[in-house]
């Protein structure tokens, strides 16, 4: 289905449902949010791109397949969780910089467990999606 | 003791796995992988045997937060025997594999799924928080669910739907099991649970709350008559998966059993009756299922059954002796249920054929396996001075002094069926000649001596495993006897993870 509406609205609508992701799973580690919902939106982006343009066109923005995706989301939330151990606490304790980051705000290893996830949660969604809409 | 490092062997597994989805499709790398992370893993989980054995009870608080509210893992005395248990079943299996699993199934990321069906194992033994606990059972479930359909030939895809309707329902039961619980108690650590069940007045709503963790876990350990999805899903995928199901999985199920119900609920009469009569059921319907199979697989799936019973029989009766039973059986079932089915896929191997019926004159052609399958089949038995033995004496000292006749004689009509299966598995499959000479399928002769050797040493491992279990038995029971006395006063358990708070 090829539709000039759908397609001009999709350049201007992927860039921000992107930014709009990153802002909930920045928003995530204090409140509700985070890496989970984040990621889902991020993947709703590249599947309108995809409805709108062609599963391939969306490879080809992607660059990597999605799946690749998982194990670099999977290792980041690994990492993050076992951080602490090297401070000698356990496993999955908070560890944040001292000071806040402007725009972002406070950072510490939850932000990057979220990371993982958000980057899981593309990977899988697409993997599944890319997989269904490649074999019609 | 708090031990920051507790969950070692898990994150070993984990980090395995993650490795290994890095190398997709590099099935080469992934064996070398699976095979050194199992190594790791075993390393790590004698580690934290010996130290648990030195030093006690060893806990950590997840994220810092203190006992009653955040996630404790709790490593005592029989999470790290069963922790240890697995890893030596996990590096047989991961060697056995290596060979043993088609390049198809490889392709479609075996061996990171495998890794993460022993990192659940491992957070189950672990964890000392029930939902958590819950938690590791659907990683669990959902990664053997994985590896049964992997392949997706029609029995397979057919056992599969059996085993995850079923396993399904067990998580619906335990959950509903935990929500009743956390109603009447408000809390999920089980330490505290221990302490909070004992205040609870209302007696028939906690005996009604363990009986949904009864049918739970009883499903997931295959007893008597929530079984059958067992010896229907167990023979489908290859023998490498099987090893891991029928030495690990159902061992859970036990575990959660004689955690649950020696901490939270301790068994009453009528629980004990209960357990008492499902524990006699099993062993003979198991027993006679095995008596009539003539395809290896699904006869070892009856013998598992059967031999669920005699440790649901020991918990039943529920004192030192009884539990020591259980514990030493677990130990020695761990080790020899894995090892029974990867001779079934060595069996395989070498004849093309898992049929009693068309298979014969193995001993003739290749006697020194031959040797080696018979050692495990006799401490299957329990053949004395084997591993098997040890166990059923403390069983069947224990039903005497309790006056326990039915389990007994269930136990009696469960060994004797035993022998009697193994010893016409063994006359069929390796004295019989071979019912017609010209067409033998042997895929073992041409293969290369490494990879002839890969498939063996596994089975020589657990083998060598199972020899030191039983010629060792004096360690290993007074292993058993520490582990049935804090099963028996949970008081260290509980202080070990609540009443550290005051020290920090």
């Amino acid at each position: 289905m090829k539709s000039a509406i759908l397609q001009t609205a999709t350049r201007y609508l992927l860039p921000i449902l992107l930014l709009f992701s990153f802002f909930l799973l920045l928003r995530g580690h204090y409140f509700p949010g985070g890496g989970f919902v984040g990621g889902l939106v991020a993947s709703i982006a590249f599947v309108l791109h995809s409805l709108a343009n062609g599963t391939a066109s969306t490879m080809k923005i992607l660059g990597y397949k999605p799946i690749s995706l998982i194990p670099i989301g999977l290792a980041i939330s690994t990492v993050s969780i076992m951080l602490p151990m090297l401070f000698n606490l356990p496993p999955m304790t908070g560890l944040w910089f001292e000071e806040p980051i402007p725009v972002i705000g406070m950072i510490g290893s939850a932000l990057f467990f979220d990371l993982g996830v958000y980057l899981v949660v593309i990977g899988v969604v697409l993997t599944i999606l890319f997989t269904i809409a490649l074999d019609e | 003791m708090i031990d920051n490092h507790i969950l070692a062997p898990v994150f070993v597994q984990l980090f395995t796995a993650v490795i290994q989805l890095m190398f997709w499709r590099k099935t080469l790398t992934q064996r070398y992988l699976s095979v050194g992370g199992s190594f790791i893993g075993l390393l790590v989980a004698i580690r934290l045997f010996s130290r648990v054995y030195q030093d006690g009870i060893l806990t950590m608080n997840a994220a810092n937060w203190d006992a009653p509210f955040g996630i404790v893992f709790v490593a005592d005395l029989l999470s790290v025997t069963l922790v240890l248990l697995t890893s030596i079943a996990c590096f047989a299996v991961s060697i056995f594999s290596s060979i043993g699993v088609s390049r198809q199934r490889m392709l479609y990321g075996y061996f990171p799924i495998f890794h993460f069906l022993i990192m659940g194992l491992h957070g189950a033994f672990l964890t000392g928080d029930i939902f958590n606990l819950y938690v590791y059972f659907e990683v669990i479930i959902i990664s053997s669910f994985v590896l049964m359909t992997l392949g997706g030939r029609k029995a397979q895809l057919e056992g599969a739907v059996k085993y995850m309707a079923m396993n399904i329902l067990a998580s619906m039961f335990f959950l509903t099991g935990i929500g009743l619980l956390y109603g009447l108690t408000g809390s999920l650590n089980m330490a505290d649970l221990a302490l909070k069940v004992r205040q609870v007045q209302d007696g028939t709503l906690v005996g009604i709350t363990s009986c949904f963790f009864i049918l739970g876990f009883g499903i997931k350990s295959a007893v008597f008559p929530l079984y059958y999805w067992l010896p229907s899903s167990y023979h489908t995928p290859p023998s490498a998966v099987a090893a891991t199901f029928g030495g690990l999985l159902t061992k859970v199920g036990i575990y959660a059993m004689l955690r649950v119900f020696s901490l939270i609920f301790v068994p009453d009469e009528f629980t004990r009756t209960l357990l008492m009569v499902i524990a006699c059921a099993t062993i003979l319907t198991g027993a006679f299922g095995a008596i009539i199979k003539t395809n290896i697989r699904r006869l070892f799936s009856y013998l598992i059954v059967c031999h669920i019973g005699f440790m649901i029989g020991g918990i039943a009766m529920f004192s030192k002796l009884a539990l020591m039973g259980v514990v030493f059986y677990l130990i020695h079932d761990i080790a020899v249920k894995t090892n029974m089915f990867l001779i079934a896929g060595l069996i395989r191997q070498l004849r093309g054929t898992m049929d009693m019926d068309k298979l014969g004159g193995l001993y003739r052609d290749y006697p020194k396996i031959s040797v080696l399958i018979a050692l495990v089949l006799f401490s299957l038995v329990g053949i004395p001075p084997l591993s098997g033995f040890w166990p059923k004496i403390f069983l069947f000292q224990e039903a005497f002094l309790q006056t326990q006749y039915f389990f007994v004689a269930a136990l009696i009509v469960g060994s004797f069926v035993t022998l009697y299966v193994i010893a016409n598995m063994w006359a069929q499959v390796f004295w019989k000649n071979p019912p017609r000479e010209e067409e033998v399928d042997d895929r073992f002769a041409p293969m290369q001596p490494y990879r002839k050797l890969l498939m063996v040493l596994p089975i020589g491992m657990l083998a060598l495993t199972t020899l030191y279990i039983g010629l060792n038995a004096e360690a290993i029971v007074l292993v058993a006897e520490k582990i049935s006395s804090q099963l028996i006063d949970t008081s260290t358990y509980i202080e070990a993870v609540l009443n550290k708070n005051n020290e920090l």
